[in-house]
């Protein structure tokens, strides 16, 4: 069943599993295996899954975490330029510095320039929107928006070797396994 | 699928748990702090009854808010409050011994309000104005209509939930969800009210609308603080640690960061709308808060009961950590008297600071008598809610290995 496609090199193995369970246990096999090039898909999120890809350590949080300070000084600098330096106007007898009435657009400032961070670096991040990936060559792989999980172990991987792979994809008992070219 | 049968006992309150040795010490602290608070209501009764409504209003978030997180949770559902559930169930019964613990108040009436007093209302006419609602006899009745409420409330949840454990099947589920959806609404009325009652008519002619839920807020933060204390002590521990995970603890944390932003949200409201209109009747509660002392405490507020919790609960590391987490709690249950102390005392001493022994030994009689009753109220039930369905399938596996 398997063809050795050494001369025309391919973009990495699919398996596919039937269940959540097993994609998590082929997942963790996988990188107890010692692949580092590897991915899951699903057609839910599970938790254990992330888990199990190690990508619980994204840099996503730090980024927010960032857009939110920047927003929070935009937010209180303008209000300080507007009402301090640029525009001062006695309102009551108060001081031009009145922190208080600074404080609601600071927040929405900093909630604004959070999200706009976490949505712009999540894409950043997860390189969407993507026009093409190898990975839809497999005419099986549509699927995977519906009820079935597929592994992939990607070609560049350094422990990628085309045999060696395909017999350890086999021993997680998938129902299938394709090639995936390029 | 096949029903594996589940050993109730296993999920009671272990015999080695240290819950048993804090509940001893509690109750002693709480006898040997009853005794010296005794004798001080001997000698200073004012000082007496303010330093015991700060104390009572602690012990009443307590017991209070977990029924308000309680009634919550049956409404919203989520495994979060599955875990909790029993322990809120358990603070909840406490309402009844709060009840009583609410009669010295009623007689400090005469110390604690000036609406009281008999010439106060002949004198001034801002309170004879109020006087229909703010009377002696009334404010009676009230009190007894909210502490009616709130019991029949706990009351209701512990009976149902009991029936649930036993296999009470859809209809009790329904019957728990209905309780939930009607009863956060009379919590949140009903404290509203007590709020201005107790704490609010205190400075008889200031009013602030948000103040309700200011303490609304507060309660549960306080209750919830609590409970992941109590929570964490079973992290780690058969046959708890499966269901008492660390995904729980990070949903803790997240909703204990957004309490807290709840009350800095109403706090800094209140603050914002009275700041602004600058209105000679609304301002001087701000300007008895915020000179001769009580300046400081307020912006150890600010830094403490916000800004400090907000920041380290940033970090996904210390929500998913039941020890740290637990830790982040107990610094906010601190920070929760401090903000009642804060709220409540400067109407007794506006703008001078001011600390007496009688608030500790308050303090220490109420909330040790408070958690030798809590984990009373622990004992000889399960520690889980055993018959809640979002738990069946944690529950299932686990009878299954």
């Amino acid at each position: 069943m398997s063809e050795n496609s050494n001369e025309q090199p391919i973009y990495g193995l699919l398996a596919e599993f039937s269940s959540a369970g097993e994609l998590v246990t082929a997942t963790r096999a996988a990188r107890k295996a010692g692949f580092t090039k590897i991915d899951a898909y699903s057609p839910l999120p599970l938790e254990e899954l992330f888990e199990a890809l190690g990508l619980h350590k994204s840099r996503l949080p730090l980024i927010v975490l960032i857009g939110g300070i920047v927003g929070a000084c935009a937010g209180y600098g303008l209000a300080y330029w507007t009402s301090v330096i640029d525009y001062p106007i006695n309102v009551g007898g108060r001081p031009f510095h009145s922190w208080p009435a600074f404080i609601p657009i600071t927040f929405e400032t900093t909630v604004l320039f959070a999200a706009f961070s976490a949505v712009l670096g999540m894409l950043a991040l997860n390189g969407l929107p993507q026009l093409y990936h190898p990975v839809f060559n497999v005419s099986r792989f549509a699927v995977a928006s519906k009820d079935r999980f597929f592994l992939l172990i990607e070609a560049v991987d350094p422990e990628f070797d085309y045999d060696k792979t395909w017999s350890f994809l086999t021993k997680l008992e998938p129902r299938v396994i394709s090639d995936v070219e390029h | 699928m096949a029903k594996a049968k589940l050993d109730r006992s296993a999920f009671m309150l272990p015999a080695g748990h240290h819950l048993h040795s804090v509940q001893r010490i509690a109750l002693i602290v709480g006898i040997v702090a009853a005794g010296l608070t005794a004798f001080g209501a001997m000698s200073n009764p004012v000082q007496f009854f303010r330093s015991y409504l700060v104390a009572y209003l602690y012990c009443l978030a307590l017991g209070l808010g977990s029924l308000g997180i309680l009634l919550l949770h049956h409404v919203v559902g989520g495994r979060w409050g599955s875990i909790l559930r029993k322990f809120l169930e358990a603070g909840s019964r406490t309402l009844p011994m709060l009840a009583l613990a609410f009669v010295p108040l009623l007689f400090g009436m005469h110390e604690l309000y000036e609406w009281s007093h008999a010439d106060a209302v002949a004198h001034d006419p801002v309170i004879a104005h109020k006087s229909l609602y703010l009377n002696s006899t009334f404010f009676t009745v009230r009190a007894a209509v909210y502490f009616l409420v709130w019991i029949t409330l706990a009351t209701l949840a512990s009976r149902w939930s009991a029936a649930q454990e036993e296999g009470g099947g859809p209809a009790v589920n329904k019957r728990l969800e209905f309780l939930g959806r009607g009863g956060t609404i009379l919590y949140a009325g009903t404290m509203t009210f007590a709020a201005i009652d107790w704490v609010m008519s205190i400075d008889v002619h200031w009013f602030s609308h948000i103040y309700g839920l200011i303490f609304v807020a507060g309660q549960v933060l306080t209750a919830m603080a609590f409970m992941v204390v109590v929570a964490s002590s079973f992290a780690g521990r058969a046959p708890f640690e499966r269901i008492m995970c660390a995904d729980r603890f990070h949903d803790l944390g997240k909703l204990m960061l957004a309490f807290i932003m709840v009350w800095a949200y109403f706090a800094l409201s209140q603050y914002l709308i009275i700041w602004s209109g600058n209105l000679p009747e609304e301002t001087p509660w701000y300007i008895s808060r915020l000179s001769g002392g009580w300046e400081h405490f307020g912006s150890a507020l600010i830094i403490f009961h916000f800004v400090l919790p907000f920041v380290v609960l940033l970090s996904r590391d210390v929500k998913r950590n039941p020890r740290s987490l637990a830790l982040v709690a107990c610094a906010l249950l601190v920070f929760r008297y401090m903000d009642l102390y804060w709220l409540v005392v400067p109407s007794f001493s506006p703008g001078v600071f001011t600390l007496h022994w009688l608030d500790f030994s308050a303090m220490a009689a109420l909330g040790g008598l408070w958690i030798a009753l809590f984990v009373q109220q622990i004992k000889g039930h399960t520690l889980l809610p055993l018959g809640d369905p979002m738990l069946a399938p944690e529950l299932a596996e686990g009878a299954e290995s």
